[in-house]
């Protein structure tokens, strides 16, 4: 009875060649967006961030069937990773970053084998729990973290040694744009396999995955350790192209924010992130500023307004959509 | 090819609380069994096949794989060890389609789920067998479509591949023709007759026209003991028998010869 | 020893309200089976309440507690009725969404209405003070707290273990489908619960209004407290809950008193190490 429904005709089928020139178009048109729209760099920058941290979690939310409110824990722990090292003298971002993903996923290990025996309520609790957890860690070890302030002093040396991250932000915009594109290239294939398949199959009915013999615990573990990495990896751009990490990075309400910019575009289908988040950002930016009660409102009825009526984001009233037209062309 | 097995119980017994729902229960079944078990409602039939796939533990006694004492593995284990079963009440992915239920058991079996590196078509041998399997149960016409969108009858059909999926030496079939019209039970009775032929099967159903063209032993379990076990004639003759099924459809005394 | 009488104290006292708050959420989740992340919102606004009639009208301390607790209690039945039960069957995932949805639109009007700023707490009087019982001193707001506390978890518990009320609710919680069948109209029974625990949620509110303050940000900040009282406690039960918020409350009094730099974080690894033993909580049901 859920409404999140994932499409599961649109994985099976085989790509023909066409549809995978259709598929590397678009990426290559954003790239080319600092020709057509200067000065829109750094926007452009966070919404790759943000894309990448919707993505990650849709592993957990639309495909392993892991409904969790803490995952802004993974995103803040690989920011702090990047920036802390960076504050001590390790300033190459590839390196930083994939620091940050290791600790990253090391935290989601461990806090997966404490959460994930756990189902509904109290899963999403502990998940809850683990991010306020490190949260206050943060708060409380000023010296490491710079607490309430926000980490000072964090700069990167040039990706590569050759392109420095200036406050243009072209290097920063082409540097997270490419990792979001091998990031999303190596989750598209994790759905496609068995594996992906498997996790399919235990957000729909986990009784039965384990009376096929499937070790779920396992499964959701090594999916929760994935999308921790890929969160971590995230938090580390965020770092890196803006060169500062503040305790928001590790707050429930970036949490929520993602989990609202996923279901927005609409869960379980990977290209949601690529619709919600840009979204939201805009409608933040429109709105926040004047009154961040009149934000809370606006998402608020519309988180209500899309469960009752739209469930499945914009992509699902899309596929209704096409659905419906489809039944009427037969007809 | 897949091996075989033979399974055997030994004054199994289960009470829940001060209950007992089965009681001194020896049972075997060879390979190439064709059995079916069969008794009225409430006799403990479902909590003996859960008793079997490792779902309940007993209270007391055992449950034998050729010989080795398997009482204390745990129901994945006895599912790789062969030990297959459908369900009475059918429990399937709703919105994946039949190709990828049955793919999915088929990946487990053969230890290819864990992987996520390539893509699932890479797998050919794998995709090979589950369109097999769907062939064999007759829903090839079916495959795109998802499960919860096919009729219950053919439902149960799936319930039966995913069963054969997993390469069990010995198969439980809880009720497969539960909610399926008697003049429409021919389907399960041919997709049954295409199951290797030294796989043991046991067989519950209370369609008794399935239950006799089935079988060639009935096992009659009541109120948690076994009465009886015969040949479908002896059974049909059997007087005790026929006073348990007393009040209940005719089928018991007149469909056998 | 004065210290640790201190600590049980306010620990007691605070572990009180959280069960106050956190029971109806239990029962909630246990009879409706939904993940209810809005239960926060039920409580502050048992806070706004008692603290506008006190400010703003003058009136006693416990009346407007009690006026606040009814006026909740109609809100959460009304809207157990028009929203709620729509989404009984929905996915997890659809009520996580819902209910969050809830609370920032409850968080905006709020904040609209009354400001951004917690809420001046000004207790009465006789409240103020210390009173002396068996040679302890003791704070009065406290006194009263854990008092009136105790009052109305001993009616609860009458309620729900002596009344044919708490009796169908208990049968509603074991087996929905059931209790149905026997007769009892849960759809009703879901309303009252539900506005008998918002209820509860606003009494506890607008008592503890001075332990956890009343600002927009209540729902946002508290909720994962009331849910670690019902994840610890088990839910569909009342008397698990209450051994939880009294755990968590010694607990987290204790720690900062003694170990202040540390927050929260004891309390939360705490949680981490009760569940890892018992993921169904400490009392679970069967």
């Amino acid at each position: 009875m859920s409404g999140m429904a994932a499409s599961s005709v649109a994985v099976e089928h085989i790509p023909r060649s066409g549809v995978w020139l259709a598929k590397v178009v678009p990426w290559i048109a954003v790239a080319a967006l600092p020709l057509a729209l200067p000065g829109y760099e750094p926007l452009a920058t966070q919404v790759f961030v943000m894309i990448l941290f919707a993505l990650s979690l849709d592993l957990l939310v639309g495909f392993a069937g892991i409904v969790t409110l803490g995952h802004a824990g993974l995103f803040g722990i690989g920011g702090y990773t990047a920036g802390i090292l960076s504050v001590h003298g390790f300033t190459d971002p590839l390196l930083t970053a994939l620091c940050a993903m290791v600790t990253a996923a090391i935290t989601g290990l461990i806090f997966g084998i404490a959460m994930l025996r756990t189902k509904g309520l109290t899963l999403l609790m502990l998940t809850m729990a683990s991010a306020f957890l490190l949260y206050e860690i943060a708060n409380k070890a000023t010296g490491l973290t710079g607490g309430e302030d926000g980490l000072q002093g964090v700069s990167f040396a040039p990706v590569f040694g050759l392109f420095a991250f200036d406050f243009r932000g072209k290097t920063a915009f082409f540097y997270t744009l490419a990792i979001l594109f091998l990031a999303f290239a190596f989750l598209r294939a994790l759905i496609k396999s068995p594996f992906g398949w498997s996790l399919r199959g235990i957000r729909e009915n986990d009784a039965r995955m384990a009376a096929i013999g499937c070790p779920i615990i396992l499964r959701r573990l090594i999916v929760y350790v994935i999308a921790s990495a890929f969160a971590g990896l995230a938090g580390a751009l965020q770092a890196q192209s803006t060169q500062f990490v503040a305790l928001y990075s590790l707050s429930f309400e970036l949490s929520g924010n993602v989990l609202i910019m996923l279901i927005l575009g609409g869960s379980g289908r990977l290209y949601g992130s690529f619709v919600g988040v840009p979204m939201f950002m805009l409608a933040q930016d429109l709105l926040a500023k004047q009154d961040p009660a009149n934000w809370f409102l606006g998402q608020g009825t519309i988180l209500i307004g899309m469960v009752m009526l739209a469930p499945g984001g914009i992509l699902g009233v899309c596929q209704r959509g096409v659905a419906v037209i489809r039944a009427r062309r037969r007809a | 090819m897949i091996g075989t097995a033979t399974l055997e119980t030994r004054l199994l017994n289960c009470a829940f609380g001060a209950n007992p729902v089965i009681m001194d229960v020896d049972f075997t079944l060879r390979p190439g069994d064709r059995r079916a078990l069969i008794g009225p409602n409430g006799a403990g039939k479902t909590t003996f096949i859960n008793l079997i796939t490792g779902r309940l533990q007993p209270t007391s006694g055992s449950v034998l794989l050729d010989g080795k004492d398997i009482t204390g593995f745990g129901e994945a284990k006895r599912i790789r060890l062969g030990i297959g079963r459908t369900f009475q009440i059918t429990s399937l992915f709703p919105k994946m389609t039949v190709r990828e239920n049955v793919f999915l058991a088929v990946a487990e079996c053969e230890g290819i789920a864990g992987k996520f590196f390539r893509s699932v078509f890479y797998h050919r041998p794998q995709i090979m067998r589950t369109d097999e399997l769907i062939e064999r149960v007759g829903l090839s016409d079916a495959a795109h479509v998802p499960a919860q969108l096919l009729p219950y009858g053919r439902q149960r059909l799936l319930e039966i591949a995913i069963a054969l999926a997993l390469r069990p030496k010995i198969l439980l079939l809880d009720e497969p023709a539960a909610g399926i019209p008697t003049s429409e039970s021919h389907v399960i009775l041919d997709i049954l007759s295409t199951i290797p032929k030294d796989i043991a099967v046991l067989l519950i159903d209370h369609d008794m026209d399935l239950v006799f063209r089935f079988a060639e032993r009935i096992s009659v379990l009541v109120q948690g003991s076994l009465l009886v076990e015969g040949t479908p004639q002896e059974i049909a003759a059997d007087r005790r028998v026929r006073e348990v099924y007393l009040g209940e459809s005719k089928h018991g005394g007149a469909a056998a010869v | 020893m004065t210290t640790i009488t201190t600590i049980l104290f306010f620990g007691v006292a605070y572990g009180m309200i959280l069960y106050l708050i956190s029971v109806g959420l239990s029962v909630t989740m246990g009879l409706m089976n939904f993940v209810n992340l809005a239960h926060g919102v039920f409580a502050m606004l048992g806070g706004y309440a008692t603290v506008t009639f006190m400010n703003r009208y003058g009136v006693p301390f416990l009346a407007a507690v009690a006026i606040g607790c009814i006026l909740v209690a109609a809100l959460g039945f009304v809207l157990e009725r028009a929203l709620y039960r729509r989404l009984y069957g929905r996915s997890e995932l659809d009520q996580v969404l819902f209910s969050f949805g809830l609370i920032l639109v409850a968080v905006a009007i709020v904040r609209i209405a009354w400001g951004p700023l917690a809420q001046p707490m000004r207790l009465p009087d006789y409240l103020k003070g210390q009173v002396e019982i068996f040679n302890v001193t003791l704070p009065a707001y406290r006194l009263v707290l854990v008092g009136f506390g105790t009052a109305v978890i001993g009616g609860l518990w009458c309620v729900f273990d002596r009344t044919l009320f708490g009796a169908r609710i208990r049968a509603a919680v074991d087996n929905r489908a059931m209790a149905q069948a026997t007769g009892i109209n849960t759809s009703r029974l879901f309303a009252v619960a539900f506005g008998l625990g918002t209820g509860l949620a606003a009494l506890g509110g607008g008592l503890g209004a001075d332990i956890l303050a009343i600002a927009p940000a209540y729902p946002l900040q508290y909720i994962v407290y009331f849910l670690i009282v019902v994840a610890v406690g088990g839910l569909g039960n009342i008397k698990g809950p209450f051994i939880a918020a009294l755990a968590i409350g010694l607990a987290d009094t204790a720690c900062r008193y003694f170990v202040p730099e540390a927050g929260s974080i004891f309390i939360f690894a705490f949680v981490f190490l009760i569940l890892i033993w018992q993921p169904r909580g400490i009392v679970a049901r069967r």
